[in-house]
This record gives C-alpha cells, structure tokens and sequence, in this order.
C-alpha cells in the first residue's frame, strides 16, 4: 500500500482517503460496516461550545446529481465529543482531523485550545465555511481579513496543525487561501457547500425548512475541481480536497489538480462501503498504470501559461 | 449487522394506481426480523437520482428468503424503480430502523392498526406475527380513493378491516380517525403508520391507550450518521434532546417524539 501514504502536517496517513466531516458522524454507525482503522483519517462532525440541536426539518432536499442540506451544526458539545466520541474512537488506528465551529471567535478558541489536546486528533480543521455561522454580520469565510486574523488565533492555542475548510461561496477563492496562508494555516480543505435551494413545484415554498441549504455531491465536483487547481497553484499549503468524490477516478482528478487528499462525503450515504472501495481500487488502478506513487500524479493538470496569466490576474 | 447486497426481482406488477409489489430475493432476508423495520433502497447504479429511498418490509418469506415491499410512484426514484423488470437486480441496504413491538401484546390482547396510504404496508407483516401470536387484530385503513386501495382482502384474511376513502368512493367517507371514532373501537394497543396529520389525530385521538406509531422523515444516510432525519422528544425543556427515524425509529411509542 506504500503507493498511497501520504505524509502532511500532523497526519501520517496509510491512504489519501477520508471521509468528510458531517457525512460520517463520529464514526460510529459506520464502523458496523468495515474497520475504521483501513481509512486514511477521519474527519469528524462539526464541534461547537454548547450542544446544539440544529434546523428544523426537513434538512435534506435531493437535486440533480446531488443534495442540499441544513442540518444547522447539529452536535453534542465539545465535553461530551472529548469523554465520549473520541474516547470510544481511540480503539482505531486512524488519525481523527477535529472539524470545529462556533459563533465568535472566542469560541473557535476556545474549542480548538481543548479539542487539540485529544490523543487521536491530529489536526483540526476549522469551518468556517458554514453559511449559519455569523461575526458582526459577515461569515467567517467570507471576509479574508476575518479569516487571516481567526487563523492566527487558533494557531496560537492549538496543538496540531490547523487545517481550515474554505467556502465556495466567494468571488475570489484564491485570496481566502492566501488570507489563511498569511494567518499560518498548515493546509487547507476544500469546498465545502455550494448554498442552493429547492421549491416544491406545488406550493412554490422550499422544500428545506431553513429554506436555502449547502449542495454537495456529484454536481458540485467540477466547481471544486477547478477551485482546487487555482488554489494549489497560488499557495504552498497542501490541499484535502473534496466535492462530488464518488470513486478512484475522482480522486485521481483531484490529485491531477493539485491536492494531496480527498475526502468523501455525501457519496457514504449512497454507498456505506464507498471509502474502502475507493482505497482498494486506486490502489489497484495506480499499480495498472505503473505509478509509484499518488503524489506522481500531483499537479498534472497544472500548466504553466495557465498560471503565468493567474498571477497577472 | 446491516449489510447492503444486490437482490433478485422476483416479481414486480402494479396493484393499484401507482402502487407497485416488488418481491426480492437474497441472504439479506435473513437479517428481517422485525415488521416495521426499512430497507433503503438504491435504484440506480448512476448518479441521478442520487439519493437511496427508504422503503418499508411489508412481507418477510424466510423459507423462500424473499421480501416483499409495496412502494408508491410519487417522484424520480420510485419511477425508475418501477421501471426494473423481473430478474434484474436491486442494490438494498437493511434491514434498518426498530420495529413495532410484536410482543408488547399477548394472546387474547386486542390490537388496532391504523394505516394511511403508503403507510399501510408495514403493518401487514405486524398483523401476521400478531394474529399468529393469538392476538386479535382490528385494521383500520385509510386511501385517497377507490382506485388506490390495496391488500383490503389479505388484510380480511388476518382481521376485521374497515377501509376509509378520503372522496368516499370505497368504504366509510373520511378519515381513519372518523372510522375508529364512530365504531368505538377498543383495543388494548395499536401501531400505526402513515402521513404525519393522520399520526398526530390518532395519537390525540386515543390518549388512554397504549400506541406505537412509525414516523417518515426525509433522510440521507438511513444508518444514523447524517442528522437528516431528526425529530423532537415530547416534553423536552432543553430543546436540545432528539431522536433519529433511521435508528431510533421508525417506530416509537406514542408520546416519546413530537409527532
Ligand atoms: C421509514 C420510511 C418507510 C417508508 N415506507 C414506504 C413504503 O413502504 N412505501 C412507499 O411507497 N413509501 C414509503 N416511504 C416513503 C418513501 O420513502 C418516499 O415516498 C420516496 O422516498 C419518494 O421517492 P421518489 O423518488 O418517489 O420521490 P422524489 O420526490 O423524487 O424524492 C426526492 C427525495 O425526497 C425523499 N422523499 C420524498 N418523499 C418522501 C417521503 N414521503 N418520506 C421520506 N422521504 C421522502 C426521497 O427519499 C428523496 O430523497 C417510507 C418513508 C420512510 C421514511
Ligand atoms: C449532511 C451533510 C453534513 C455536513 N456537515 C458538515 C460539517 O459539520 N462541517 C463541515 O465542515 N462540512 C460539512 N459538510 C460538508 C462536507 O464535509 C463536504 O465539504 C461537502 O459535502 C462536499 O463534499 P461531497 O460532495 O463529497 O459531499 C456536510 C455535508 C453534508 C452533505
Ligand atoms: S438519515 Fe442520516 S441520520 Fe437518519
């Protein structure tokens, strides 16, 4: 398996491959259908403060090729995430990336300063891609003075290296990356979710009871995909990338693009199997293509002229 | 255990307006064991619709190792499913979800099963562990019109059945809750399932008895991980306390969720 491990800030990891945060809960429902200990990482379902309850329901509208979704950051708290969930986690080999959330950045801090120190998590990945989630009326990942500065203070207190989710719902991707990269991320996760909307053709009214919801899955991947490969080529922060990954040749686009890791989300609910599917398969088709190594295929896409004319931009 | 595997169409025929039967063989039905537990089903191998649809057991065969379950056209999922033909395959994950409490009665007991639409199949499976249990078994079932009403005569087979139709164009005119009403019907527990105003009337309508009701909800994973699928505890002051249909559920007694 050694053409699959990949080393990247905090996490020594058997295989590019985890599922992404919200999509596999803390694992546990999921563990009844294979080892956990066969995938790269987990990434763990947001953590905030408090508990929180969440939206309303429904939460969950199908689209085209894809899904919106409000669940509202739905968890247990952080007290109960660190005696419970990543207790119960320690009986894996897999390192846990901590997905944390709040309202201020008081919270972050204060989450991230205490999540860290779990012996299983192995970075954090700070969300601060989710459109509930509000300072001073503007989103976290939306402003990149916010973002530079919310990353330099969890930085400060955290542990292990500090990943942050960016939110595909800017006009410039590349300079949220790079206000994450001046703040001293160590990495970067992308896309989050696409904020969308379903109405019932009857009524006319949503059909989410938050009314808009995130889309994710197949219908998303060409936006990530195209978000990654600007990204990867304007910052030096390796890249978990995710959107819309179904199989290995997925994947392998995204690594084409520019990113060190994938992370499946919405395609758990489809296939429960889908992520040792994946790592059993890339495995296979990187060996019948006589690749050494996943990261040979890193950055194929790049080109060179593409990227003069990015930084003229 | 859950487990997903592909299953053999046995059969698939329509039984009333866009209510279809589909029969399906495979080891999973070794797993069912409970009426009132779902599969959540994927009907195409491609990307759109994407999303697995949850469907009820209506009928466990062990010695055949088949199933049956009785689904309803309603959107893009449910059409393509009914579009497979004998002998193809269906990718099924389950069985999933808590059943109805078969032994919460005993023989001589007299039980009431509500049904609505397509909530009605579940409770086919339940009136025969229950009949066979010795228990006496009342249905009360309520459809649209004439022309949606399904399984009336094997329902008969198992017990009194007393069907409703929202036009009055077969049965009593009206709703489940107008038939239980007005025969005065008594039992010493019943199970429902159906739309959520028809499981709200009921529980409202029979306080004093003991009652198990399945409740729908839009789901996403089926298997407890997602969050979609989440309804509130009756009584709750936090507001924080919940229940999930795909694990916790379907089925919960009356009063223990916000219906
Ligand atoms: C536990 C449970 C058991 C069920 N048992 C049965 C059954 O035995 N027979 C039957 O005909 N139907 C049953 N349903 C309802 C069935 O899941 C929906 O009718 C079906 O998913 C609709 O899919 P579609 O492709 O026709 O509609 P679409 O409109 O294309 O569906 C779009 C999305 O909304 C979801 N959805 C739409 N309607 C419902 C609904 N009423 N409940 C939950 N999700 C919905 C779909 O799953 C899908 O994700 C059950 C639902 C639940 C939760
Ligand atoms: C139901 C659901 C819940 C999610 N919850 C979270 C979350 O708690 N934190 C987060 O950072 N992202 C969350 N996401 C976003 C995913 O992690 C991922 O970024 C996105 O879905 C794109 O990947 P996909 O197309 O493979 O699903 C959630 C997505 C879904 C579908
Ligand atoms: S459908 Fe995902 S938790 Fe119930």
């Amino acid at each position: 398996m050694s053409r699959l491990s990949v080393e990247l800030p905090g996490l020594t990891l058997k295989n590019p491959i985890m599922p992404a945060s919200g999509c596999f809960g803390f694992g546990k429902e999921y563990s009844r259908f294979y080892d956990l200990s066969e995938l790269g990482a987990i990434m763990i379902k947001a953590t905030t403060k408090e508990p929180r309850f969440g939206n309303a329901t429904p939460r969950v509208a199908e689209t085209a090729s894809g899904m919106l979704n409000a669940i509202g950051l739905q968890n247990p708290g952080l007290a109960h995430v660190m005696e419970n969930e990543l207790k119960w986690l320690e009986q894996f080999d897999v390192p846990l990336i901590a997905n944390v959330a709040g309202s201020t950045v008081e919270d972050y801090i204060e989450v991230s300063e205490v999540i860290s120190t779990a012996p299983n998590v192995k970075a954090l990945e700070l969300n601060i891609s989710c459109p509930n989630v509000k300072h001073g009326g503007i989103a976290f990942g939306t402003d990149p003075a916010v973002a530079r500065e919310l990353t330099k203070r969890v930085k400060q207190v955290s542990s292990v290296p500090v990943y942050v989710k960016l939110s595909p719902n800017v006009s410039s991707i590349v300079e949220m990356a790079k206000a994450c990269e001046e703040g001293g991320a160590d990495g970067l996760t992308m896309i989050n979710t696409l904020v969308g909307m379903r109405l019932d053709h009857k009524t006319g009214k949503p059909v989410i009871a938050n009314r808009t919801g995130g889309l994710s899955g197949p219908a998303i991947k060409p936006v990530a995909l195209r978000m990654v490969y600007e990204v990867s080529q304007v910052t030096s922060l390796p890249i978990i990338a995710m959107g819309g990954i179904q199989d290995e040749y997925d994947v392998i686009d995204f690594i084409s693009a520019g990113a060190s890791a994938a992370a499946v989300g919405t395609a758990n609910f489809v296939d429960p199997l889908v992520c040792p599917s994946i790592i059993e398969k890339l495995d296979q088709l990187l060996q019948s293509w006589g690749i050494d190594h996943i990261h040979d295929l890193k950055g194929r896409s790049w080109n060179n002229a593409g990227e003069a004319a990015y930084h003229r931009a | 255990m859950i487990q997903q595997e592909n299953m053999t169409i046995i059969s698939h025929r329509s039984i009333a307006k866009d209510i279809y039967e589909l029969i399906l063989q495979g080891s999973l039905t070794k797993q069912m064991t409970s009426p009132g537990q779902f599969v959540h089903i994927r009907v195409t191998s491609g990307s759109d619709p994407l999303l697995r649809r949850p469907i009820s057991i209506c009928s466990i065969d062990q010695e055949n190792g088949q199933f049956t379950m009785l689904y309803r056209v309603s959107g893009s999922g449910t059409r393509v499913l009914s579009e497979q033909a004998a002998g193809a395959t269906v990718n099924v994950l389950g069985p999933l979800g808590n059943g109805f409490p078969v032994e919460y009665l005993t023989s001589g007991q007299k039980a009431l099963l509500i049904g609505g639409g397509i909530g009605v199949p579940p409770l086919y499976e339940l009136s025969k562990r229950l009949t066979e249990r010795g228990i006496e078994v009342t249905h009360v079932l309520g459809f649209q019109q004439k022309d949606a009403v399904f399984y009336q005569d094997r329902f008969e087979e198992l017990g009194k059945t007393h069907i409703a139709t929202a036009d009055g164009s077969h049965g009593t005119k009206g709703f489940v809750t107008d038939v239980i009403e007005k025969l005065s019907i008594e039992a010493d527990a019943y199970f429902t399932c159906g739309p959520s105003p028809m499981l709200k009337a009921v529980e409202q309508s029979m306080p004093e008895v003991d009652g198990f009701i399945s409740m729908e909800q839009r789901m996403g994973c089926g298997v407890g991980a997602c969050l979609a699928c989440v309804c509130q505890v009756q009584g709750d002051e936090t507001g924080l306390a919940y229940k999930k249909v795909c694990t916790d559920g379907p089925v919960f007694q009356s009063g223990e969720v916000v219906v």
